[in-house]
C-alpha cells in the first residue's frame, strides 16, 4: 500500500516538478533584479568619482577605486540635510495623523446603517474620483486664493483626504457589529465616545494600514514641494533629492557652502551618496513593516 | 391641507433628522470642506479654459475666449500624440502588469519553501516603497551614459549606447521600470484571492487526476475572474491618466525623449509652468478630464449591461 501511495506521488508530481523548476527560478530571478538596484546604487555612492567618469558605474567595488567624497561634500553643510529631514519627518507624522483621523471619521458615519444621508454623501466623495477640474484650477486654487507658497502646510493639506481609503475605512467599519454602537449608546455613550472608544479600538488593524499608507505616501512626496516650496530651508527630502539630480543650480550651491569648484566636485557619486541618504531610512524600516502592508494590501482588497 | 400638513412634517422630521445627526454631521466637517475646497471648487475653474488668462486679472477678471484655447492646442498638432502616448503607454502597462502580477501570484502560491517565499515576497516588494525620484537615479545609475550597462558593454568590447537620446528606444526602459516597481506588490491582491480558494477545489481535481496546468486553467483563473475583471475595469476607466510622478522623474524636459513619452499630465505641467500659456493648459486639462469623464462611464455602462455584477458603481 505504502510503496503504491508513493508511486501514485511520483506520477502525479512531474508536472509539479516542471512548475517548481519554472516558478523557483523565475522567483529568484526577480527577487535578485528588484533588489539589485539597490545594491548597485549604494556600491556607486563609495566608488571614486574619477573610476565613474572614466569607467562608468559597476557591480562590484575594489578597494583602490573605495571613496567617500560624494559623502563628504554633502555632509560638509549638513544644515541642509537635516533640515530636509526635518521637514520630511514633521510633515509625516503630522500629516499621518491629521489624515487619519479625517479618513476614518469620515468612513465611520458613511458605515452609519442609521445615518440617513450615507448614499447621498458617499456618492459626493466619490464622485470625485470621476472628475476632476484638472491641475490647473487646483494650482491656482492653491496659490493665489489658499497662499500656499512656502508654507509647510501646503505639503500636508493636500494629502489629508484620500477618497480611496476613506471607501476602505467605511467597508472595514461596515464589518464591526452594530449592535455594539447602539448597546454603547444606549448605556449613555455620546457619537464621539462611541467613535473613539468603540470603533477606533476595533478598527486598530485598519489604522495602523491606513498610518503606513499614508505616511509612506508623505515620506515619498516631492510634487506639491515642487510646486509650492520654492524656499530651500524649506525642501523635503525628495524634493532636494530630484534637485541634485537634475539641476546644476544646487550643485553651484553645494559648491559655494563647501567652497569647491563646481568642476571638480563629484557629481555622480554625489547623486547616489544622496539617494542612499534619503532612502536608507525606509529601506532600514522596510522588513520590519512589510508584513503590515501585505496585511494592509488584502484589508484594501475588499470590495467596497 | 392635508398636503400642507404632509409639508409640515417633512420639513419638522428633517431637521429632527439633523438635530439627532449632528455629531456625525460634525464629524463629516473636515473632509467635506477637503473635498469641497480641493475638488469641487477647482471643478469651477475649468472656466479658464475658454478664457485668455492673465495673472494680474485673475480667473473671473480675464477676457473670454471662447474655443481659441483648443483651437490653439488642435492646431499645434500636440493633442493627437499626447491623447496616443497615454493611450498607449497606458495599454501596455495594464496587460503586461496582469500578466506578471497574475503570473507571479499563481506562482508564489505553489511554492512551498517558507524561508524561500518570505524572502522573495519581501525583496519583490521593496520597488513599491521608493519615490519616483530615487527611480530616476536608479535608471541613471544603470542606463545613464555612466551607467552599468555601458560599463558591461563596454568591459565586452561593445560600444556604450546613450539611451536617453534614444526615443524610439525609451519607451522600453518605461515598462521595465514600470514592471519592476509594481509587479511585486501588485501581485499580493491576486494572491491573497488564490490562497481564499477553497483547498478542497484543487483536492477533488488532484484526486480526478488533473494536473497542475489544468488546475490552474480550471480553478484558479477561473476564481480570480472577478479580481481581474474588477482591477482590470478601473485600469481601463483610468487609462487617459498617465502616471505623471513616473514620466516627469525619468523623462523631464529631455526634448529628444519628449517625442515618444510625453504625456497628457506632463504636457498639462509643463504648459501651466513654463510657456505660462495657463488658457492652454487649462484646456488640455479639461480635455483629459473629459476624456477620463467619458471612459469610466462608458466602462461601468458597458459592463452593467454585460453582467452587472462587476459594475464599479
Amino acid at each position: 500500500m505504502k510503496v503504491k501511495h508513493s508511486g501514485h506521488k511520483i506520477k502525479t508530481s512531474m508536472d509539479i516538478k516542471v512548475f517548481n523548476f519554472i516558478g523557483y527560478l523565475l522567483t529568484a530571478v526577480f527577487a535578485i533584479v528588484c533588489v539589485i538596484p539597490f545594491y548597485l546604487v549604494l556600491i556607486g555612492s563609495f566608488t571614486k568619482e574619477k573610476q565613474i567618469l572614466t569607467k562608468g558605474f559597476s557591480f562590484f567595488l575594489s578597494i583602490k577605486d573605495f571613496a567617500l567624497d560624494g559623502y563628504r561634500c554633502i555632509l560638509k553643510s549638513p544644515q541642509s540635510i537635516f533640515s530636509a529631514y526635518g521637514v520630511t519627518i514633521y510633515v509625516t507624522l503630522l500629516g499621518t495623523v491629521l489624515a487619519i483621523l479625517i479618513v476614518t471619521m469620515t468612513g465611520y458615519v458613511l458605515s452609519r446603517p442609521d445615518f440617513p444621508w450615507r448614499n447621498k454623501f458617499s456618492f459626493f466623495y466619490f464622485f470625485t474620483t470621476l472628475f476632476s477640474g484638472g491641475l490647473v484650477p487646483w494650482y491656482l486654487l492653491c496659490t493665489k486664493f489658499l497662499h500656499f507658497n512656502n508654507h509647510l502646510y501646503a505639503l500636508i493639506i493636500p494629502g489629508l483626504f484620500s477618497v480611496w481609503n476613506m471607501i476602505i475605512s467605511k467597508s472595514f467599519m461596515k464589518g464591526i457589529p452594530y449592535e455594539l454602537v447602539e448597546s454603547a449608546k444606549m448605556d449613555g455613550a455620546s457619537e464621539w465616545t462611541v467613535y473613539a472608544k468603540i470603533m477606533m479600538p476595533l478598527s486598530k488593524p485598519l489604522v495602523a494600514t491606513l498610518a503606513l499608507f499614508t505616511a509612506l505616501g508623505y515620506w515619498n512626496d516631492w510634487y506639491n514641494c515642487m510646486l509650492y516650496i520654492n524656499d530651500n530651508t524649506k525642501w523635503n527630502l525628495q524634493y532636494m533629492l530630484q534637485n541634485i539630480l537634475n539641476s546644476a543650480e544646487s550643485m553651484t550651491r553645494i559648491a559655494n557652502q563647501t567652497g569647491v569648484v563646481v568642476a571638480t566636485l563629484p557629481t555622480e557619486s554625489m547623486k547616489m551618496a544622496m539617494t542612499v541618504i534619503a532612502t536608507g531610512p525606509i529601506i532600514l524600516l522596510y522588513p520590519f513593516l512589510q508584513k503590515y502592508f501585505v496585511k494592509g494590501m488584502t484589508i484594501g482588497s475588499v470590495k467596497g | 391641507m392635508g398636503k400642507n400638513k404632509g409639508l409640515y412634517q417633512e420639513k419638522v422630521s428633517f431637521f429632527k433628522k439633523v438635530k439627532k445627526n449632528i455629531p456625525l454631521l460634525v464629524m463629516l466637517i473636515p473632509s467635506l470642506v477637503l473635498i469641497i475646497t480641493f475638488s469641487y471648487i477647482p471643478m469651477a475653474g475649468i472656466v479658464i479654459a475658454f478664457k485668455k488668462y492673465n495673472y494680474q486679472a485673475g480667473i473671473f477678471g480675464s477676457p473670454w475666449n471662447g474655443f481659441s484655447n483648443f483651437r490653439y492646442m488642435i492646431l499645434s498638432n500636440k493633442l493627437w500624440p499626447l491623447t496616443r502616448n497615454t493611450l498607449l503607454y497606458n495599454a501596455v502597462f495594464i496587460v503586461m502588469g496582469l500578466v506578471c502580477e497574475v503570473g507571479f501570484a499563481i506562482i508564489l502560491n505553489e511554492i512551498t519553501h517558507k524561508a524561500f517565499k518570505k524572502t522573495a515576497q519581501t525583496m519583490m516588494f521593496l520597488p513599491h516603497f521608493i519615490s519616483w525620484v530615487v527611480v530616476a537615479t536608479i535608471v541613471l545609475n544603470i542606463f545613464g551614459d555612466h551607467g552599468v550597462l555601458n560599463n558591461l558593454l563596454n568591459s565586452m568590447g561593445l560600444e556604450s549606447v546613450n539611451i536617453y537620446s534614444k526615443a524610439k528606444e525609451w519607451p522600453i526602459v518605461m515598462v521595465l521600470m514600470k514592471l519592476w516597481k509594481s509587479t511585486g506588490y501588485g501581485s499580493v491582491v491576486y494572491l491573497a484571492a488564490i490562497v481564499g480558494i477553497s483547498p478542497e477545489i484543487y483536492e477533488a481535481a488532484k484526486i480526478d487526476g488533473a494536473n497542475i496546468w489544468q488546475r490552474i486553467h480550471n480553478i484558479t483563473l477561473p476564481c480570480l475572474k472577478p479580481n481581474i475583471v474588477t482591477m482590470l475595469l478601473l485600469a481601463v476607466g483610468g487609462i487617459f491618466r498617465g502616471d505623471f510622478g513616473m514620466f516627469y522623474q525619468l523623462v523631464g524636459n529631455n526634448q529628444i525623449l519628449l517625442q515618444t513619452s510625453d504625456i497628457l499630465d506632463t504636457f498639462v505641467y509643463r504648459s501651466m509652468m513654463s510657456t505660462s500659456n495657463m488658457g492652454m493648459a487649462a484646456a488640455a486639462g479639461l480635455y483629459q478630464s473629459v476624456l477620463c469623464f467619458i471612459t469610466i462611464n462608458l466602462v461601468n455602462y458597458i459592463i452593467k449591461k454585460v453582467d452587472p455584477d462587476y459594475a464599479l458603481y
